[in-house]
């Protein structure tokens, strides 16, 4: 990219005969064009990660603080759901990366399955994320909405969790920091989730168009671009399990 | 030699030219679904322009207020909304887009030789999120304003008022992905779309400042914005982060609030600071001094920029240790910004310079710009910080470096680059007249702040002690002269739009490629692409290539 | 100026990918079962470090960290540095307040 050599003057004209149709014109090039592009989605998604840097910063200083809390919360999810949903995105960035590769090879049928895999998959992830919040609505674990802290300072009227970890109960005042523990849980997996969301969206409009051939036919950047995004919701949620779902599972 | 350098074409025969960005389409569709950067920046422009003088308007109110010791002009309540919307409007919409989305937009493709920035939609994108989060700004300022002052301290925004915090706080966090979307474009344009020839160290200096502002908004804005979440879900639902009776902690928020908002101070004054390095080298006629130096000095303040914020938290509770380690960090930060001082003096030094308007107002920044940041220096150390915190002191320092600093930077940048956007040129005796006044109206209504604040004088109070009255009422003179210095050019600047004289492509005889082309450009910059075979602010090449004309000239005759 | 651009030219295959996805998975079943052990103050730390391959390893390959410019390097690299500046300066506040007042 730096050049010190002089070069002569006048510069150098696109070469007209790859000058195709989705070549913006203040781009002198295809390459140009797609690296900025991709350098431009690798910006964003450093903006996205200070973006949840600062829930994840304050999830560190209330656990640091609450640590009995957050323990308890905790056993509240589900460890199943949670790690199948893990596997799902794993998966998910799979047929996303396998969706890459048809696109590069310009296999069209290949991409389309691999896109709808992946699309699936999404939707599968928030089918259990919407079965995860279904549970917590019901027992009243909702920040702001008749938050409840019975199961907190009563373990054993919640019976299938109390047969799992057999807590103890928690003094009141370490109870209501449960709530700051289901505040994080919330905004940090529902910020996650929106961003499925979105995801998701963009994988309907994507499978569209790969139908038609948009992405098969030497221009893929579009799919390389949005992989980088859905990699990275899944590499947010492979944080978001382990901190989340994973405090001390043992009795 | 001239009095001056300005070289205006014979204004007989000079006429602007037929098809530039401004004529290229018509209709008000053309400007509002426009990729243009250079159309895109004239939105801001007059956007900015107006949310200004609404921020100007409320800081006319301050001091009205401030005239008398009682809070007799308005209720103290409707006092705290003023200047808590002043501190909103002006940050938020004022001076953080200031120069990066009017004059970065408009300039930085063409300094780099390019047609246009990297995402010219995105780049639209940010000006529509702009406009939809200061018409949130502005409703809530309609429907009772908000009263927390701008910095939405917890547990009071969240606990304690019955304002507009949450539609403020939506404010800001759809401005901030503007800021972000800028920011990032700029970046990708400046890695990505240099011409052939432009190295790193062949940018204009402009480009370096903007580049690193950009990384700043980039890296430390999504912290704020997700700041803003939170504020309006603690307001909503009480999910209790911030709410010690659930055992949050109020501090959390003002980490994540000042860790974007220390660096905004720079996102702020660091384009500015870009400007001053074209404004200072064009008007000495010299090589910025210690091109290398600057450069990597705009770098080292983004950097270390992001490690100093909890020096605006040195009373509210956080550990002795951290206010130790904050406060060195903050010397750190100090050291980048009086490197360029010294580099823009060694500049001027043994160059050949002309008082024109940029300059003047340039000069208005080092000065004030120094001072401010020295002061700067004081409330860092956190023994005098704890004397200071909280009183005008703060407040002086701040608009030192954020009006006498940023706000005269912009106005240079303004002119310096008005004959380009616009083709014409502003009245010169007029403009450096306002220069001057706004200068003196400056120093009138600020300087006794400092005063005050030593004295003791708290920030944010609608009423204060009698003895510190006549330094207030000093302040208020001062600024009804600071009003007529921003009014006047907003005046002439419109008048020179139809009764200007024509400047021609090169008014300043600057180097930079932007100077080398068509005032106004074209809509693609440049008709031939350039190619960059010379250093920045080479000023023989720069006679080379006037030579050459004038040889072309006399032997075509 | 711009044009060279390493990621179109270079095609990751499926056998890549495959790999990978066989690491997380065993990544995921190794955190999942240690969380059920009581190792004190290392559970967190083997949560943490687990996830922390998993992530590094779909960064390198899924989105082709491995095989891309310095400068993609360099923007993950800040994005990191950031985001760790932001946790520890913060958090070193909070553990510190504990320590009293010198």
């Amino acid at each position: 990219m730096p050049d010190n050599t002089a070069i002569a003057h006048g510069a150098p004209e696109p070469a007209h005969q790859e000058h195709p149709p989705y070549l913006r014109h203040h781009f002198n090039s295809v390459e140009q064009q797609a690296d900025a592009a991709g350098f431009g989605m690798w910006v964003f998604l450093v903006q996205e990660v200070m973006f949840f840097g600062g829930l994840f910063t304050a999830y560190l200083v209330y656990r640091n603080w609450y640590y009995p809390a957050f323990v308890a919360g905790s056993h509240q999810l589900n460890v199943y759901w949670g790690t199948l949903n893990t596997l799902v995105l794993i998966v998910s960035s799979f047929t996303m990366a396998m969706g890459l590769w048809c696109a590069e090879t310009r296999r069209k049928n290949g991409l389309v399955l691999y896109l709808t895999l992946t699309f699936l998959l999404g939707l599968g992830f928030l089918g259990i994320k919407s079965i995860e919040y279904g549970e917590k609505i019901e027992k009243h674990h909702v920040p702001g909405f008749h938050y409840r802290l019975q199961s907190f300072v009563d373990p054993q009227s919640e019976r299938e969790v109390f047969k799992e970890y057999h807590d103890k109960p928690l003094a009141p005042d370490m109870a209501r920091h449960t709530e700051l523990y289901f505040s994080l849980y919330f905004l940090m997996t529902g910020m996650h989730a929106l961003h499925m969301v979105v995801g998701i969206g963009v994988l309907g409009f994507m499978i569209l168009r790969a139908r038609a051939g948009a992405y098969t036919s030497g221009h893929s950047t579009f799919v390389l671009n949005f992989g980088l995004y859905w990699h990275f919701i899944d590499i947010v949620w492979i944080y978001l399990f382990a901190l989340l779902y994973l405090i001390s599972r043992h009795q | 030699m001239s009095a001056t350098i300005v070289s205006l074409p014979d204004q007989s025969t000079a006429r602007i030219p037929r098809v530039n960005y401004l004529t290229k389409e018509n209709g008000i569709l053309s400007w509002l679904l426009t990729g243009d950067h250079k159309r895109i920046a004239i939105l801001y422009l007059i956007s900015i322009t107006f949310f200004f003088f609404i921020g100007g308007a409320l800081a006319g109110l301050i001091r009205l207020e401030l005239l008398t010791p009682q809070a007799d002009l308005m209720a103290t309540d409707t006092y705290n909304k003023v200047f808590t919307m002043h501190g909103v409007i002006m940050i938020f919409f004022f001076l953080v887009p200031s120069v990066p989305a009017t004059l970065g937009n408009f300039l930085i493709p063409m300094m780099i030789g390019a047609k246009d920035l990297a995402l010219p939609k995105i780049n639209l994108l940010s000006w529509y999120l702009y406009m939809a989060g200061g018409i949130l700004a502005i409703y809530t300022m309609a429907t009772g304003g908000v009263d927390t002052g701008w910095t939405f301290t917890t547990p009071l925004s969240t606990h304690y008022v019955n304002t507009n915090v949450v539609t403020t706080g939506l404010a800001a966090f759809i401005a901030g992905f503007s800021s972000i979307l800028t920011g990032l474009n700029f970046i990708v344009t400046i890695h990505k779309m240099r011409a052939p020839g432009m190295t790193w160290f062949r940018l204009p200096l402009f480009v370096w400042a903007h580049y690193a502002a950009s990384i700043l908004m980039v890296l430390a804005t999504p912290v704020v914005a997700i700041s803003m979440i939170l504020i309006i879900l603690e307001r909503t639902l009480g999910i209790g982060i911030f709410d010690p009776t659930k055992g949050g902690d109020p501090l959390l928020f003002q980490h994540l609030f000042w860790f974007y908002s220390h660096p905004a101070v720079y996102i702020m004054i660091l384009p500015g600071m870009g400007v001053i390095s074209e404004t200072i080298s064009t008007f000495s006629r010299k090589r910025v001094f210690g091109y290398t130096a600057v450069a990597f000095s705009s770098v080292a303040i983004a950097v270390f920029g992001f490690f100093v914020w909890a020096h605006h938290m040195f009373i509210m509770g956080i550990s002795n240790y951290a206010v130790l380690v904050f406060s060195l960090l903050t010397m750190l930060v100090a050291v980048p910004s009086a490197i360029k001082i010294f580099n823009w003096t060694f500049t001027l030094y043994k160059g050949s310079i002309t008082f024109e308007t940029p300059l003047l107002y340039t000069f208005g920044f080092m000065g004030l710009f120094t001072i401010g940041g020295l002061t700067g220096v004081f409330l860092g150390t956190s023994g005098t910080d704890i004397h200071l915190t909280e009183t005008y002191f703060i407040v002086a320092h701040f608009h030192f470096v954020m009006v006498g600093g940023m706000l005269m930077a912009f106005l240079a940048g303004i002119h310096f680059w008005w004959p380009k956007i616009t083709g014409r040129m502003y009245p010169e005796k007029l403009s450096q007249l306002a220069a001057v006044v706004t200068f003196i109206g400056f120093v009138f209504t600020f300087f006794p702040q400092f005063i005050l604040g030593v004295l003791g004088m708290p920030r944010r109070y609608a009423s204060y002690p009698p003895e510190f009255q006549v330094l207030n009422v000093f302040s208020t003179a001062g600024a009804t002269i600071l009003g007529v210095g921003y009014l006047l050019p907003v005046l002439y600047l419109v008048w020179s739009l139809k009764y200007g004289a024509i400047a021609g492509d090169n008014p300043w005889r600057a180097t930079g490629l932007e100077w080398q082309t068509q005032s106004p450009p074209l809509t693609e910059n440049f008709a031939v692409m350039p190619v960059m075979d010379h250093e920045a602010y080479d000023y023989e090449w720069l006679e080379a290539q006037q030579e050459k004309r004038r040889k072309e000239v006399a032997s075509a005759g | 100026m711009s044009g060279h651009n390493q990621l179109a030219h270079r095609i990751i295959g499926p056998r890549v990918y495959v790999a990978i996805l066989f690491a997380l998975l065993v990544g995921t079943a190794l955190t999942v079962w240690a969380s059920f052990i009581d190792l004190g103050v290392w559970n967190p730390v083997i949560a943490l470090a687990i996830a922390t391959t998993k992530a590094v390893l779909v960064v390198l390959y899924f989105m082709h960290v491995r095989y891309s410019t310095k400068l993609t390097m360099l923007t993950v690299g800040a994005g990191v540095f950031m985001f760790l500046t932001l946790i520890s300066l913060t958090l070193a506040d909070y553990i510190s307040r504990a320590w009293g007042n010198w």
